[in-house]
Parts: structure tokens; sequence; C-alpha cells
């Protein structure tokens, strides 16, 4: 049953079960409102996929985590669907159509205004990418770059999921704090699992993830903020870089000074 | 007993589906076991008693149709499942010809469809995917979210009423909402007197019996011929 919310998505409560060691999790709660972003840290194996798992299932205490996620406050009907869309390293296009024919088929998969929406999900796609995504190409040939960027662009502009789930899409070739602004600019609720540090710090909350439990939810402080602004330059820099050098150009200490 | 038909085409996933099933079932105390209905030959039954150590059965149907095969078994299949101490009877049947569904009315119905298969899939997959009550989409995992959602609509244009359960073959993720669906089916004491929710196609004809070879000659019983249309040349 696709999950239908008369008066909109308010928020998404996780409430805390066990952790790997059948402990309770030390964060009792997280509560999430439409525009939030949130990252999921920590080592590897400690959680974050089971979380984002329990999200997109909204457990209702039947998973192994023992966690309930509420959506406006309330347990959602035990089959309802249709509450997140999701992207991950796995993710990739398999139609055999051009850009314009995909954004179109979504477009009015979803009753909504195809023509309208095409130039506003390219021109979303194209601030994320260095290559510019043009309507007439096939999706296939598209780059990796490319295909983030306009999955990303078309999950904020058309999909009707209120939540979305990322789990590591790093290194893809796309601005991540962009990318992360286009969707909470479209009141989603993002959820990023990652091991990169600019993307954590991009995300106004993170929640460390340990031994299977929520361990602490951490607020980016005013330092970190400026942190978050530096490695943001870096990783600017690195991307130009990397553009460049893949374009076959060469490189001077100016093009990659700070 | 509870029962449910599963159907899809050959490597969709119904197997890894049914196994995720089984296996969150089998946690809450609940016995499934599985009859898998095949045209020629499958290891299914080994899989699912090394895996998960259910009760499983093959039935191949080999020169006989493998849907008229399926509809004669049920019944045989049902005794079998209780004597087998079955709580959730599972018939999963793959080699049946897009014309028919093995669904049953008052028995829930689940066709697994597979993401890559095109927007097409749904509505190629005939009567198993309108008529069902359950559709089932694998390998989401592997596609753009767009992709999937212009995939649900394909389902829903051939078959507005079903749910759509989204699977991740590999992980199960998504199992779990069958797993709360499967505790609401009713127990089904018997299936005899039992409809099924489509007719299947009458097949009487020579090739029926044995026949290889082509030719009017050769032909007899049962046969249609093609009608060559004008457009077509
Ligand atoms: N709360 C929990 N209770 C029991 N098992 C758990 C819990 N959380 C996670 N697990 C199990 O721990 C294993 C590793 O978790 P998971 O895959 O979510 O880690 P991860 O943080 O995503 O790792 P990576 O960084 O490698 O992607 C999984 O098998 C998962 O089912
Ligand atoms: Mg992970």
């Amino acid at each position: 049953m696709i999950l239908n919310i008369p008066d909109g998505l308010r928020s998404v409560t996780i409430l805390g079960g066990t952790d790997k060691f059948g402990a309770p999790e030390p964060v009792p709660s997280v509560e999430l409102r439409p525009g939030d972003a949130l990252a999921l840290v920590g080592p590897t194996g400690s959680g974050k996929s089971e979380l984002l798992s329990d999200i997109e299932q909204l457990a209702l205490g039947d998973t192994v985590s023992g966690r309930h996620v509420l959506v406006n406050g309330d347990a959602a009907p035990p089959t309802a669907t249709g509450l997140v869309a999701t992207l991950s390293q796995r993710t990739n296009f398999v139609m055999d159509a051009t850009v314009a024919r995909f954004v179109t088929l979504h477009a009015e998969s979803r009753g909504k205004d195809a023509r309208a929406l095409l130039p506003r999900v390219l021109e979303t796609a194209n601030t994320l990418c260095g290559e510019a995504v043009r309507a007439s190409d096939p999706l296939q040939m598209l780059s990796g770059g490319q295909a983030r960027a306009l999955m990303i662009a078309d999950i904020a502009l058309i999909s009707a999921a209120p939540v979305v789930l990322i789990d590591e899409v790093e290194n893809a070739g796309i601005h991540k704090f962009r990318a992360l602004e286009v969707l909470t600019d479209s009141h989603k609720i993002v959820v990023t699992a990652t091991h990169d540090p600019v993307l954590m710090l991009m995300n106004a909350k993170r929640l460390v993830m340990r031994s299977g439990g929520m361990n602490r939810l951490v607020e980016v402080s005013g330092q970190e903020a400026e942190c978050a602004e530096s490695l943001r330059r870096i990783d600017e820099v690195m991307l130009h870089a990397r553009e460049r050098l893949r374009m076959g150009e060469t490189l001077t200490p100016e093009d990659i000074s700070l | 007993m509870k029962l449910v038909t599963v159907a899809g085409a050959p490597s969709v996933g119904k197997t890894s589906v049914i196994l995720h099933l089984a296996a969150l079932l089998a946690k809450e105390g609940v016995r499934p076991a599985v009859v898998k209905f095949d045209a020629l030959s499958s290891a299914d039954d080994v899989i699912f008693r090394e895996k998960l150590g259910i009760p499983a059965l093959v039935g191949l149907s080999d020169y006989v149709c493998p849907d008229h095969y399926y509809v004669s078994n049920i019944e045989e299949a049902c005794v079998w499942g209780r004597e087998a101490g079955a709580d959730l009877l599972v018939l999963e049947t793959a080699g049946l010809c897009h014309r028919c569904a093995p669904h049953i009315k008052g028995v829930p119905a689940l066709t697994v469809l597979d993401s890559l298969g095109g927007v097409d899939a749904p509505r190629k997959m005939g009567p198993a995917a309108s008529l069902a009550d359950i559709i089932v989409v694998t390998k989401c995992d592997l596609v753009s979210q767009a992709e999937r959602e212009v995939f649900d609509f394909a389902v829903a244009s051939v078959n507005p009423t079903a749910a759509i359960v989204h699977v991740n073959g590999l992980t199960g993720t998504g199992a779990l909402h069958l797993q709360r669906m499967a505790r609401t089916w009713p127990r089904v004491d018997g299936v005899e007197d039992a409809v099924l929710r489509y007719s299947m196609p009458a097949s009487i004809c020579s090739y029926c019996t044995g026949e290889r070879r082509i030719g009017r000659r050769y032909q007899s019983g049962n046969v249609e011929k093609l009608v060559v249309a004008k457009e077509a040349a």
C-alpha cells in the first residue's frame, strides 16, 4: 500500500532498540523533519546500513535492532511503502532511453507536467556536476558523475518520496554540498551513511553508530562549521583537478591553490 | 495451514524472495514448506532444505503442459504439506507460459517481477500480474529511484489493486513487509472446489502427444492458424 499522508509528512521518529550485544541504544530517539539532513557515521560494520534499512522498512520492533520508526508520531500501517527514495553505490540507470525520454516517463508516471519539469531537472543536475547533461544524451552514455547528478535532481524535483536514504555515494565526482542542498531545499528528509568527512560536516547533525547502536547525536559546532568550509574548498579543488586531468588537460600549482 | 501461490518468469528471484520470507517466518515459529513446480529440472528443493532446513518438494511436469500439471497436483501438494507439518505452504511455479496464472480465488497470490525486465514486463506477465494480490519487485537496489517509480506505475496500470513490495534478493530488505502480510493470510482447509483466477488454454493436439514433425499433415486436434493481417506486409 502506497503510504498516503493526507496532511503531508511532518516528522519521522526513530525510537531506539538494542545494539548488537542486546544493550539498549544510548540515543533513545531521533526526530527528523522535512528539510533535515542527518549523517550516519561510524566504522565499517557499525550499523549504518542496518539503520537505513530500518527506516526503509518502517521498523515496528520487528527487525534485528528492535527499533520503531514512526511517521508523524504514529506507527505506519504495517505494509506501507513509498515513503523513501534510495540512492546507493549500486544504483544505475538500466533504461534504454534518452535523458529527455526518461524524465518525461517519470514525470508522466507521477502525473506531472513533463515539459515544464525537463528544463528544471537538467538545470539542477548541471549545477551538480562538471560535464553538462543534455536532454538528448542516452542514459547509458552518462558518466558516473552525470548519472548521480541526474538521479539527485530527479529525486528532488519529481519523486514522491518525502525521505531520501543515501548509502555511500562518494567520489562520484559531484558537488556534494549542492546535492544535499538540492534535496533539503525540496523539503526532503535526507539521511546519508558516509565515511567522507566533508559530507559528515555538511549535515547539521550526525548520528554516531557503534556496535549496531545509535551512540551519540552530534550537532555541528561553530568551529566545525568553519572546518566544513575549509574541507569543502579542498573538496572543490579535488573535483576541479579531477575534471581537468580527466579531460586531458595539465595542472599547475595555481590550479589547485586553496 | 496457510497457502500462497508464487508466480514469476524464470530467474526473476522467486526463490530468494521465498527464502527471505521463510527465514523471517521460521524465526517467529511458523513452519513453512515449499512445493516448486517446474518444467524440466529444479534444484530448489535442495536449496530450501539446505539453507533453511524446511520441507521442500519439486514437481516436474516434463512432457505434460506445466500449467495443467500444476493444477492437477495442487491437492496432492497440500496433502504433502499438511503431512510435513507445514503452517504455510508455498506453491512456487516457474516455466509456466504467460497465458496462464497459477493463482487461486481465496488463496493469497504473489507474482514476482524483475525491475531490470523493463516497463513492459508487468503487461507481458499477463494474468499472473494482473490477478495477483501482491506484486514483488526484485533487483530494485540496482535501478534508479525514477525507474523504480516508473516500474511501479506500470505495475499499477495492469493491476491497480495489488500491493507492491520491493524486495532486495541479496539482503532481504523488504521481505519484512511480506512477513507482516503473511500474518493476515487466511487458513485454507482444502483446495477441492477452489477455483483458478484465470482459465487455462486448451492444448489437445498432436504435439501434446509427442508429435515433433512440422506440417499440416501431422497436425490434428485443436489447431489454431495464424491470421495474417494486411498491415503485416
Ligand atoms: N542494532 C543491531 N542489532 C543487531 N545486529 C545489528 C544491529 N545493527 C547492525 N547489525 C548487524 O551488523 C552487521 C553490520 O552492520 P551494517 O552493514 O549496517 O554496517 P555499516 O555501518 O553499514 O558498515 P559499512 O561502513 O561497511 O557499510 C549487519 O549484519 C547488521 O545486520
Ligand atoms: Mg553499509
